[in-house]
């Protein structure tokens, strides 16, 4: 008997680490949530989100009579979303035909090699690809654009759509495929109307996720998008984007208490497109 | 024995398959299928019984390396030489899982055939064959108040049911079914048994079966496959009650297979 409460014992003991183990990786998580929230919480207000970043003597004046730093990140929001946008136009298409045809494709050398490059291309670190397109767009327009960003943006997105592609259309049942082509309907409708479709959720998941990952790039901007204080809406000038201004208001001595609200924000959109994206992948799963 | 109509509507001629150079699935099978049958073919597993009937209407060209030999001819018409997706509408295939289209209703799964293909057709035309593709088989009552219901949210037997009607909805000249009913209950089979005799009158139906009994009720003749070979082809009374082959009659008595 007393092997068994030993036994018995010793399970609890497991459990009971598994449990702290668990909870002390969710502490740096909670912790970060929580500094950035406090410290970033009283900046927000309507005009955080509608005025564009003050200038450092307008934010002195303010720090100085005692004020809340005038001014938000208007330019940064609309340049970040517009960036992202741009991005998701680019790479969505190519990416999801791209996981198609890996999925379609599976043994061929082609197949392979494509395969093994989206892997380098999803461990290439995000300066590198701001410096490529800075090579491919910014040299050839002659100067930094919200463009140059999206196409660093969009290689980034690309491995990371093609594999959620290529992974939710190997998991569809080869019957779906027979009872299309069985129909007498020709492989490319089987495809884009029977196969895609059904692969749906986690193909927009996937594209969530990668949404998500791009949102908060900083480096390959300051090589391609270089930032702007004012709103931009033409993609060939210069951009500004929420965390390309996080990395501004560090550098500026008058701006810090910005760098948390900047921050608040960022984190809550990526926070909540990733508990968007779980939802939905649950949702939808096939 | 009553007499059966003998116009033959689906001729194979020599016909081989292999997966492999040298082995053959499907090993110099000739046969001529007759209009308005049932014909069941059955065989112990690995036989080639599926591999036969996929040949039919092509669907082994979803295997770059199957080599195919001989000569097909449905209604005259040549099929291993004509485009494969006339050749699909001309021979339906039921698959043995029901797979209805996750993504589609019932009113667009019954219509799928038309709608990937492209073809256009008027609100009243698409009521019409939904109707009619439902009715003949017997499934219309039970979803006419949701037709716009996702086709998965059926019973396995409603689901082969509906798969059916989406197969006849293109009108095809013969119906070719693997195993249709091995993964429904016993209920639902035998809806689907009464269904294929009733349906003979409008589509030749050849069935690949490994439910003897179930040959034994619905077929008006039989082929029994052993290694890739058509051993035995006959009236289904004859076939069960007085084999000519050694092995057709081990098979139904149950001693292999
Ligand atoms: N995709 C494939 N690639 C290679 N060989 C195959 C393939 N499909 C079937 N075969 C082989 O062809 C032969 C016939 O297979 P088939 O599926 O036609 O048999 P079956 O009579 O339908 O069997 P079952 O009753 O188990 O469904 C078998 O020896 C099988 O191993
Ligand atoms: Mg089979």
């Amino acid at each position: 008997m007393s092997s068994l409460k030993y036994r018995l014992f010793k399970n609890k003991l497991l459990t009971l680490s598994v449990v702290i183990f668990s909870a002390l990786t969710a502490v740096p998580l909670v912790l970060i949530i929580g500094k950035v929230f406090l410290k970033g919480w009283r900046q927000i207000n309507w005009d955080f989100f509608t005025k564009t970043t003050p200038t450092t003597l307008d934010a002195l004046l303010a720090i100085n009579n005692n004020q809340p730093i005038p001014g938000g990140i208007a330019n940064g929001i609309v340049g970040t979303l517009m960036m992202v946008l741009v991005a998701s136009v680019i790479a969505i298409p190519l990416g999801v035909m791209c996981g198609i045809y890996l999925s379609e494709n599976r043994k061929t050398k082609f197949s392979t090699v494509v395969r093994f490059l989206t892997d380098l291309l999803q461990g290439t670190p995000s300066i590198i690809l701001g410096i490529i397109a800075y090579l491919w767009v910014v040299i050839p327009l002659k100067g930094y654009s919200a463009l140059a960003g999206s196409v660093a943006l969009a290689i980034m997105m690309l491995p990371l759509i093609v594999r959620s592609t290529e992974e939710t259309m190997n998991l569809l049942p080869a019957s779906l495929k027979e009872a299309g082509l069985a129909l007498g309907s020709p492989y490319r409708s089987v495809v884009l109307k029977v196969l895609l479709p059904s692969a749906f959720g986690g193909v927009f998941t996937g594209i969530l996720l990668a949404v998500s990952r791009v949102i908060g790039e900083t480096a390959p901007l300051m090589l391609t998008a270089l930032g702007a204080t004012t709103i931009q809406w033409d993609i060939t000038k210069p951009a500004s984007a929420v965390s390309l201004l996080i990395w501004e208001f560090y550098n500026d001595p008058n701006l810090q208490s910005m760098i948390w609200s900047a921050s608040l924000f960022l984190l809550l959109l990526v926070l909540s497109l990733n508990i968007l994206a779980k939802q939905l992948a649950k949702k939808w799963r096939i | 024995m009553e007499n059966l109509n003998k116009t033959p509507i689906l001729s194979l001629k020599k016909l081989c398959v292999s997966y492999t150079p040298g082995k053959f699935a499907v090993n110099n099978v000739s046969a001529d299928i007759y209009e308005g049958l049932i014909t069941s073919v059955m065989g112990p597993s690995g036989c080639g019984k599926s591999t036969l009937i996929r040949a039919i209407n092509r669907m082994h060209e979803l295997y770059p390396d199957i080599r195919i030999s001989g000569n097909i001819e449905l209604k005259g018409r040549d099929l291993l030489h004509i485009n494969p997706s006339e050749v699909r509408r001309m021979a339906g295939m039921v698959f043995q899982r029901p797979n209805p289209f996750p993504t589609m209703s019932i009113y667009d799964n019954v219509l799928a055939g038309y709608k990937l293909i492209g073809i256009k057709q008027s609100r009243h035309e698409k009521d019409e064959l939904v109707e009619s593709s439902l009715k003949s088989v017997g499934l219309w009552d039970e979803v006419k108040d949701g037709l716009s219901k996702r086709g998965s949210f059926l019973s396995g037997g409603q689901q082969q049911r509906l798969c059916i009607a989406r197969a006849l909805a293109l009108k095809p000249d013969i119906l070719l079914m693997d195993e249709p009913t091995s993964a429904l209950d016993p209920i639902a089979t035998n809806l689907i048994e009464e269904l294929l005799v009733k349906l003979k009158k409008e589509v030749t139906i050849v069935i690949v079966t490994h439910n003897m009994t179930q040959a034994a009720r619905i077929s008006d003749y039989s082929m029994f496959m052993y290694l890739g070979e058509l051993v035995e082809y006959d009236r289904t009374e004859i076939m069960f009650t007085n084999p000519s082959d050694k092995r057709t009659e081990e098979y139904l008595t149950g001693k292999f297979g």
